[in-house]
């Protein structure tokens, strides 16, 4: 069977990961990975086959015309400033960067063949992609008015550019709360935690809601969890949801991500799911453009 | 000697010790009394900086904003402080509260982490803030990892970077070496933000000051999370002695946390800590014993234990001369 052809903007921790799970796709085959410099990660696309340059997304547009699927691993700063050539080009998009130029995407929540005619999709952060979810199916039974996810990464799973962003990491993780978890209002706070080993990933989720039927939100982020296991399959329910106070309608629910352990080691379950997000959608996108 | 700058953080960090309640009357009365103690900097908001106020920190009665608004017109030459922690509060929140008078900004991170801080950091000094960089919990990494952070937000235009022993775990040697070291590693100040945990709050904090740190935070009576901070009051007693140059009156920091503070505390049912009337005997040199007889002596005279106490250390009395105190508060009482 004809494979789509892929690339990837930006060989640093997330592009080297997705390197790693594109290899193992069915649908998906890696045809050129792009940087500004030399670097391990441009290194390391030679090795694996693809056409490794440091000429940037100019060089993926005018030599790899077939890539139909990108994956941007830059910056919010410097994707905002490929995203036109790539829509130009007709590249269908996958943002890893915090820019929301393209709506966000959380594949357990949202993704819909109409979204994939999109020319880019956004997805969130790592933190909108384990929180998110879990929002939504709470929302869906109990009435979320207010939403509030904790994230806490291992300090060696945040590389520089999310260092650099912290800013648009809460506030992307926040907007999507609203947008996709259907919270009418959120706040999103990440912590990193530089212990050694390494903390797997962990997300608290607070929500308010208007219905405090505790069965059904139960039963509701038990299915959630299960449907983000299909593609990430080291997500788990660490606290099932709990009322922080018997009189108060604030309801805490933990969840860890551990891993496939692609790249970095097991701990980045942050950059896992992400990626296995992303990776979900550009299948989905596959089969779409395999089936016209 | 170089002066000490104190930053009073009775209204951030001591709003843990009232969840987060103080209303906005009570920030203003605060802010003015340390102001007119001529504190420098009055830190005021959440305790876990702006937008602290969450579900995981404790809802705070009133903003940040709010509250720095009416520290703000409370104060007449102090400046005001917020915190903002890199990964809860953000640029636009700092913009917020800058246009309701803010003039300082704390940057904190985890000491291990600051280059998370280098966004708000340079954003902070564009806007022409006067930038502070708090690495918390130092007592987590050793001298040359510490110091290799504070270059970072140094170089992130930070105008002071703190030694800042959040879980007040350090040992005044610690205090000592981290302070020396980056008094050498970088060009602008040192500062130090203690916790008493271990009851060393002050103690380190002096150790700091002795090791080059200019800028210290303390909190009326101590107030602040876990056992607190080391007490503005005592502080402003403990440095004057020393002879460090401080701008402080130290009877309006002692009347801040007595009159003004301790009937706070008492209406959320908070005791506060009685330290004001032994401090007095320490920064005069006076026997501890004296105290009881001096305080019924001032009711009986109407006039300022203070001034008794101060003039036992002026007369070097010693251990055994309790009789001298009637007469002085009889003197002090027909002098008036």
């Amino acid at each position: 069977m004809n494979k789509i052809k892929t690339a990837i903007i930006g060989p640093g921790n997330i592009g080297q990961d997705l390197m790693i799970k594109l290899s193992r796709s069915e649908l998906l085959e890696l045809t050129c990975v792009v940087g500004i410099m030399e670097s391990p990660g441009i290194q390391r696309a030679r090795e694996m086959g693809a056409d490794a340059s440091v000429g940037g997304v100019d060089y993926l547009i005018s030599k790899h015309p077939e890539v139909q699927i990108v994956f941007e691993a830059t910056s919010a700063a410097a994707h905002a400033a490929s995203s036109p050539k790539l829509q130009q080009a007709g590249m269908f998009t996958l943002d890893l960067t915090p820019a929301a130029i393209g709506p966000y995407c959380v594949p357990a929540v949202n993704m819909t063949e109409a979204m994939l005619n999109e020319p880019e999709l956004n997805m969130v952060t790592c933190a909108g992609q384990a929180t998110a979810p879990m929002v939504a199916a709470i929302n869906a039974v109990a009435d979320v008015y207010y939403a509030e996810t904790v994230s806490s990464l291992a300090s060696k799973s945040a590389g520089a550019g999310t260092r650099a962003n912290i800013d648009e990491f809460t506030q992307t993780t926040r907007d999507a709360l609203q947008t996709v978890g259907g919270a009418d209002k959120a706040k999103a706070i990440i912590v990193l935690n530089p212990a050694e080993p390494p903390i797997f990933m962990s997300n608290t989720i607070y929500t308010r809601v208007r219905r405090v039927d505790m069965p059904a939100i139960e039963a509701a982020a038990q299915a959630c969890v299960e449907k983000l296991k299909k593609y990430v399959p080291g997500y788990r329910l660490r606290m099932k949801p709990t009322l922080k106070d018997p009189a108060d309608d604030i309801i805490v629910s933990v969840v860890e991500v551990e891993g496939l352990g692609d790249y970095l080691p097991i701990y980045a379950g942050n950059l896992d799911i992400i990626n296995t997000a992303a990776i979900e959608i550009a299948e989905a996108k596959a089969r779409q453009l395999l089936r016209s | 000697m170089e002066k000490i700058i104190i930053t009073d953080t009775t209204m951030r960090d001591g709003s843990h010790s009232v969840r987060h309640q103080f209303d906005l009357d009570q920030v203003g009365a605060i802010a003015q009394a340390l102001d007119g103690a001529g504190i420098d900097i009055i830190e005021v908001g959440h305790g876990d900086g702006l937008t602290g106020s969450t579900c995981n920190y404790g809802f705070s009665k009133f903003s940040d904003n709010d509250q720095v608004e009416r520290a703000v017109q409370s104060a007449k030459n102090a400046r005001v402080a917020v915190l903002l922690l890199p990964g809860i509060g953000t640029v636009p929140d700092l913009e917020e509260v800058q246009a309701r008078g803010a003039s300082v900004v704390r940057v904190a991170t985890h000491v291990t982490e600051a280059d998370i801080s280098q966004q708000h950091m340079q954003e902070a000094k564009r806007m022409g803030f006067f930038v502070v960089g708090f690495l918390m919990m130092a007592h987590r990494a050793g001298v040359d990892r510490v110091v290799e952070e504070a270059k970072k937000m140094a170089s992130y235009g930070a105008d002071v970077v703190y030694v800042t022993d959040s879980s007040g775990a350090m040992l005044p040697g610690d205090v000592r070496a981290k302070v020396e070291s980056m008094r050498r590693a970088i060009s602008v100040p040192v500062g130090f933000h203690s916790h008493n945990n271990l009851g060393l709050a002050l103690g380190n904090s002096l150790a700091a000051v002795e090791a080059g740190a200019t800028y210290i935070d303390g909190s009326l009576g101590g107030l602040g999370a876990g056992a607190g901070n080391t007490p503005t009051e005592v502080l402003v007693a403990v440095l004057k002695r020393s002879g460090y140059p401080v701008s402080q009156d130290l009877y309006g920091m002692i009347d801040a946390s007595e009159k003004v503070l301790k009937p706070i505390l008492e209406s959320f049912g908070v005791p506060a800590p009685a330290i004001q009337d032994p401090l007095l005997l320490g920064y005069a040199g006076v026997y501890s014993s004296f105290m009881l007889h001096a305080r019924r002596a001032a009711a009986r005279f109407g006039v300022d234990y203070r001034d008794i106490i101060m003039e036992l250390g002026r007369r070097e009395a010693v251990g055994g001369q309790e009789d001298w105190i009637l007469e002085i508060a009889e003197n002090l009482a027909t002098a008036r």
